[in-house]
């Protein structure tokens, strides 16, 4: 019974494809949503997380390099209120002096310089010759007399190194000096190149007009304020920007910036952003595999589960089918059953008849008188009788057996209306008892249908004799029994005007073992019997009923129109 | 001198033919009906019918409707049901309502020739009671 080779009928591969389906669908869309929103919480969250920690890194390194700087300048002013004019214009002292800072500081302070008013380098400490070096027209100078401090950016100069100046004013007019020291740009940019995160993250700081404070920079940076990391109009109360846009390569890269030294020079920090969420990536990734993973395990899941699922279901089916079977066969029997009782009824009155004449015949034979010619014409006249019987009974069984004929339910060609007349030649007896009177409208030259004439037989049966028991209940009426064509389809109508069908117990006639009749008496097989014969011949059984006016069943047949008649 | 008379009810023509040749040898006298309303008739214009052979499977009025109507209109006639197997049921049914005996179609005639000279003979005590009861009600009424 159980097919091994996973290859299941068309409806059932039908019903198992649309369980995937459904499962598919009803797991994957909750799944789907809650990843995605998971997936965008996340994301969000972590960025913000990553940029935070950039802009407070920016933050501390911004202090920092601006603590750097006021303390630089504090020193040169430190050291210009300290001992005036008189003995820093005096080398060796200054001398003495660039020592103690760099003992201080290491190289930071290259070397240290007093300027006249004229722009003339009066005394100088360090290790390039620039005694009585003119900077009367150096944009610091210019810049220093009108400020008291300066601290400019970073330039080439006379010597052609790159450094920046840290100078101080002091007296007036003609009086006025300057204290200048020239801080070392290494030292300086240690403060910014010191800022690595990642394998891409680099900081450097540009000034206003857009050159490069350090020795980090950008080949393809922009022109103008900030070298366009930087809105010179932006709002100054928002000290650290963060920002998103290509780098010089095209990478995607997330921008950190912070003003430093008077907002004069801008921090910027910068990393690609694949390599700054690299952690937010490599979860993503990971969380993507067992998504698919997880995906993978629902299809196998799905597949393998409605299989087993529909092989059950097409089991059952089977079991189900089989039980139909035989129900059919218990119905057959019982229905057999009640057409003997019928039939041992019909054949004994001419039974008794026969019987009788017989005795009669006897009667005669005991009197001794049979050479008289009125006793022998009296005795053919019984024996005529008792043929004429016999010939009754004949024609009794003869109708009986074309019924018991066929348990076999081959299926050939099969003319409705003979149908129709074997079953009132059965039944017409039954009929006249029952006071019922029968009307046949037969449509001629129907089409012959292909059935098994014991199913149609049975079906036939069943129809007609409820209806004769429903109408010997009410004391008798009319049954109308006919055939017609329509849609190429036919049409058999059994109608009678019995009591009629209750509307309630109406959807349950065709359950198997729905029975009105007392225990004992109806099997309840008979319509189910009928229901299921003419839906496996692809027909269809309806049935119409109203209380007290009668009950119609009309079976609708379709007429197969392959050529089976070769089956003889 | 028949040993009674008898009313054969039966739609099967052949068989009542047959058992009136057979009953009317036996000295029964015998009047033939082919269905309920037949029998009635017959009855209503025949007084002397004293016993009455019922089957109980017929066409139109059957043998249990024509059975209480005989009660009805003639209860003094004693009535013998026939039947086939299929309708013990019914003959005990009309045991119930009244019928003197029954008898299983096809029967045996002597059988039923003893049944039917039982019936008269207990038609005919009753008669003679009810005839005596009379006789007794109108001498006694003498002052």
């Amino acid at each position: 019974m159980t097919r091994k080779n996973g290859k299941l009928p068309a409806p059932y591969e039908a019903l198992a494809r649309k369980m995937i389906l459904t499962i598919l669908i009803v797991s994957f869309i909750p799944v789907f949503l809650v990843s995605l929103t998971i997936y965008f919480q996340f994301h969000g969250l972590y960025r913000q997380k990553v940029e935070d920690h950039l802009v407070e890194m920016v933050r501390k390194h911004k202090q920092q390099i601006d603590a750097f700087l006021a303390a630089r300048a504090a020193d040169v002013q430190f050291l210009a209120d300290s001992f005036g004019r008189a003995q820093l214009s005096d080398e060796t002292f200054l001398q003495g002096q660039l020592a103690a800072l760099q003992r201080a500081y290491g190289t930071t302070f290259v070397d240290l310089g007093v300027v006249d008013a004229q722009g003339h380098q009066v005394s100088y400490a360090g290790p390039f010759k620039l005694n009585r070096a003119d900077y009367s027209r150096a944009a610091w100078f210019k810049q220093v007399l009108a400020q008291r401090t300066v601290i400019t950016d970073v330039f080439l100069g006379l010597r052609g190194l790159p450094h920046f100046i840290v100078a101080t004013r002091y007296g007036q007019d003609d009086d006025t000096w300057i204290l200048r020291a020239t801080i070392d740009f290494e030292s300086f940019n240690k403060l910014v190149s010191n800022i690595r995160i990642g394998t891409t993250g680099i900081a450097f700081i540009v000034n206003r007009a857009g050159e490069f404070q350090t020795t980090a920079s950008l080949p393809a940076a922009g022109k103008g304020c900030f070298a366009g990391f930087y809105a010179c109009d932006a709002d100054p109360s928002k000290k650290i920007h963060v920002f998103l846009r290509p780098d010089e390569n095209g990478q995607e890269s997330i921008f950190v910036t912070g003003l430093l030294k008077d907002r004069n020079w801008l921090l910027v920090y910068r990393q690609q952003a694949a390599d700054a969420f690299s952690e937010l990536h490599r979860a993503e990734r990971m969380s993507l595999v067992f998504f698919v993973l997880g995906g993978v395990c629902l299809l196998v899941m799905a597949f393998v589960l409605s299989r087993r699922m529909v092989t059950r279901v097409a089991q059952a089916d089977r079991e189900k089918e089989l039980m139909s079977r035989q129900v059919i066969e218990a119905g057959k029997l019982a229905g057999i059953g009640e057409l003997a009782a019928g039939v041992a009824h019909e054949i004994n009155n001419p039974v008794a008849v026969m019987i009788e004449e017989a005795g009669w015949i006897q009667d005669l034979m005991s009197d001794g008188s049979l050479d008289t010619p009125e006793n022998q014409a009296e005795v053919r006249r019984a024996l005529k009788q008792i043929h004429t019987q016999g010939q009754r009974c004949k024609e009794i069984t003869r109708n009986l057996l074309s019924f018991a004929r066929g348990s076999d339910s081959r299926n050939r060609p099969l003319d409705v209306n003979r149908v129709i007349g074997d079953v009132f030649n059965l039944l017409g007896q039954r009929a006249k008892y029952a006071q019922v009177a029968v009307e046949t409208r037969l449509a001629p030259n129907l089409p012959l249908l292909t059935a098994s004439e014991t199913e149609m037989h049975q079906v036939m049966l069943n129809l007609v004799s409820n209806a004769l028991q429903a109408m010997d209940k009410e004391g008798g009426g009319r049954l109308t029994v006919s055939t017609a064509l329509a849609d190429g389809k036919v049409v058999i109508e059994v109608t009678d005007t019995g009591p009629g069908i209750p509307e309630a117990i109406l959807p349950r006639i065709f359950d198997p073992f729905f029975t009105t009749k007392p225990v004992g008496q109806g099997t309840g097989l008979g319509l189910s019997i009928c229901y299921g014969i003419i839906h496996n011949m692809g027909g269809q059984i309806e049935v119409e009923s109203r209380v007290g006016q009668g009950t119609s069943f009309r079976v609708i047949l379709p007429v197969q129109t392959v050529d089976e008649t070769d089956g003889k | 001198m028949s040993i009674a008379k008898v009313l054969l009810v039966d739609d099967e023509k052949a068989f009542v033919e047959a058992m009136t040749r057979r009953l009317v040898k036996r000295d029964v006298a015998i009047e033939a009906a082919y269905d309920g309303q037949e029998a009635l008739a017959k009855l209503a214009r025949d007084s002397g019918i004293e016993v009455v052979i019922l089957d109980v499977k017929m066409p139109g009025m059957d043998g249990i409707e024509t059975l209480a109507e005989i009660r009805r209109q003639f209860p003094l006639v004693e009535t013998i049901m026939l039947t086939g197997h299929a309708t013990v049921e019914s003959a005990i049914e009309g045991m119930k309502r009244g019928a003197f005996d029954y008898l299983m179609k096809p029967c045996d005639i002597d059988a039923l020739l003893a049944k039917v000279s039982e019936a008269a003979a207990v038609k005919r005590r009753r008669e003679e009671k009810i005839v005596a009861a009379r006789v007794q009600e109108i001498t006694s009424r003498r002052p």
